[in-house]
């Protein structure tokens, strides 16, 4: 009998990535969009260093940060007893850094398309800028929140250099579906790799597919 | 009583230009800003408005400071009972008429004036549908009842009419009249229309190259210049036929064609596509009044 735990802890760990990341994606993205500065090329080109840098130099770097044996990661096992290393609580990092670019850059040029007179028009009738992002500007780009949650999710889903780095494939703790394949294939267990493949395979064709027929529909209705 | 002196380096087309104007608006008064694009027609209602700093000047609204850049005090555009109507209208698409209205309110519990202004400007049957499924007169109308729910003080109002047809214009002229007079508003239009300017306008400010270069009333302001005992059009010649002797020429005017006879010699230098001017001394001209 094939062992579902991995598949289990690959959902886990990117619906508790994809939920945080959309808490922090959202203001990043908000304030990229709005301000012009200086070093703004500095900051985009750090949130979408994770496209291009292979997994393994981004799991490398996090795994030396985050070891006790150096700052910042000693303070963080002494003066918090965290570890993130070796635990759920490391890959949900891990993967929130590893997915920042596809949670921030769809958000992120969403809010630029958006007609500038719209938030104006809301300034000016007396609205915060707080409540104009809630109420006039997020629910106005919903094909791009849908897109920023679904691929963030489907590459947590995929990712298999970071949790292997820092992760350290432990069985239950952070072997996660991607890492048990891998296993699978070096122990010739070719019917339970496939069952995890095809598994993987099938959740993330289903998500994209439902958010092609979601935008699909949302850019039918709405015209700026 | 308004009270603004603005500066503003603007970046046109042809190089910066300073953009320099000193106004004083009486309370109720309905004034027409007019000029060429680009002549900082829309910079200055911006700024009264609080989307746009001046880099010197002030505004002031009764005894209320909005803006003053000598003490760098800025009223944020939140605080400013100054109604906007874009000229892309500017509904958001993600709520009804309704809700555009009510998300407008200052106080949640003043529903029943959000009644009202629907009621005014005949949005009732309007009120459950999104903007994106509205004619451009309709989502207009809407914009400017959104804005009045705000209860300004002063409403701005930024070319809202040029991108309607005719007949639609002369509606919305109505209703921004009504408004206007209704709540006791003072206005300050964007336009280009003369017709739109006489009908509307207590006073009108003529700007050209970021200065006032006429300011008084629409009969003041244009009446050299515009009203003559000539009819003069201006057109583009559409083609030019042979009748026998004489030339038929072709020329839109507007939406009209209207048939010019000439003689060889006038018709000579012309060819289609050519921006000519149709002049006529109306010595018997005829008024018939169209629609209502």
């Amino acid at each position: 009998m094939i062992d579902l735990q991995p598949i289990i802890l690959s959902l886990e760990l990117a619906v508790t990535t994809t939920v945080l990341l959309f808490l922090a994606g959202v203001p990043l993205a908000y304030w990229l969009s709005e301000n012009n500065f200086k070093f703004k090329p500095v900051i985009s080109a750090i949130v979408s260093l994770p496209l291009v840098l292979p997994p393994t130099v981004l799991g490398f770097y996090l795994l030396v940060t985050f070891s006790p044996a150096h700052f910042p990661g000693n303070v963080l096992q002494e003066v918090f007893n965290v570890r993130l290393i070796f635990s759920f609580g490391g890959l949900i990092v891990a993967s929130m850094i590893y997915s920042l670019p596809f949670m921030v850059n769809p958000i992120q040029s969403g809010l630029e398309s958006l007609p500038l007179t719209l938030k104006e028009a809301s300034y000016t009738l007396g609205k915060s800028k707080f409540r104009t992002l809630v109420s006039v500007l997020l629910p106005n780009i919903k094909p791009a929140l849908l897109t920023g949650i679904v691929l963030s999710f489907a590459h947590t889903i995929g990712e298999f250099g970071v949790v292997l780095m820092i992760g350290g494939n432990i069985p239950g703790k952070t072997r996660v579906a991607s890492l048990a394949i891998y296993d699978e294939v070096e122990a010739l267990n070719y019917h339970n790799a496939n069952i995890y493949a095809l598994v993987l395979f099938v959740i993330t064709f289903l998500i994209l597919l439902s958010v092609h027929i979601v935008n699909n529909k949302f850019l039918k209705s709405v015209r700026f | 009583m308004i009270s603004l002196q603005l500066y503003k380096t603007l970046n046109t087309a042809d190089g910066d230009l300073p953009l320099d104007v000193n106004l004083t608006i009486k309370n109720g008064e309905f004034i027409t800003i007019e000029g060429p694009s680009g002549a900082g027609k829309t910079t200055i209602l911006r700024m009264i408005s609080g989307l746009l700093k001046p880099e010197k000047g002030h505004i002031k609204v009764d005894d209320a400071l909005w803006t003053d850049t000598e003490t760098g005090y800025y009223l944020p555009p939140q605080k400013r009972k100054a109604g906007f109507v874009f000229q892309d209208y500017s509904l958001f698409p993600n709520m009804t008429i309704e809700q555009n209205l009510v998300y407008a309110l200052e106080d949640k519990h003043d529903a029943d004036y959000v009644k009202e202004v629907i009621e005014i400007m005949e949005l009732e049957a309007l009120k459950a549908r999104y903007p994106q499924t509205l004619s451009g007169g309709q989502k207009q109308r809407a914009a400017l009842a959104r804005a009045i729910v705000r209860k300004p003080e002063l409403l701005l109002l930024d070319e809202p009419l040029s991108a309607l047809d005719a007949e639609m214009r002369l509606k919305l002229q109505d209703y921004i009249l009504k408004v206007h007079r209704k709540f006791k508003l003072t206005t300050i239009l964007v336009s280009h229309s003369i017709s739109e300017i006489f009908k509307m306008s207590d006073r009108v400010i003529r700007l050209n190259k970021g200065k006032i270069i006429h300011d008084g009333s629409a009969t003041n302001v244009y009446a050299k210049k515009y009203i003559s005992g000539k009819f003069r059009f201006t057109g583009e010649v559409l083609s030019i036929e042979k009748d026998d002797v004489v030339y038929i020429v072709n020329v839109l005017v507007g939406n009209n064609i209207i048939k010019v006879i000439e003689t060889d010699n006038h018709t000579a230098p012309l060819k289609a596509g050519d921006k000519v001017m149709i002049v006529s001394k109306a010595f018997n001209p005829l008024i018939i009044k169209i629609g209502d």
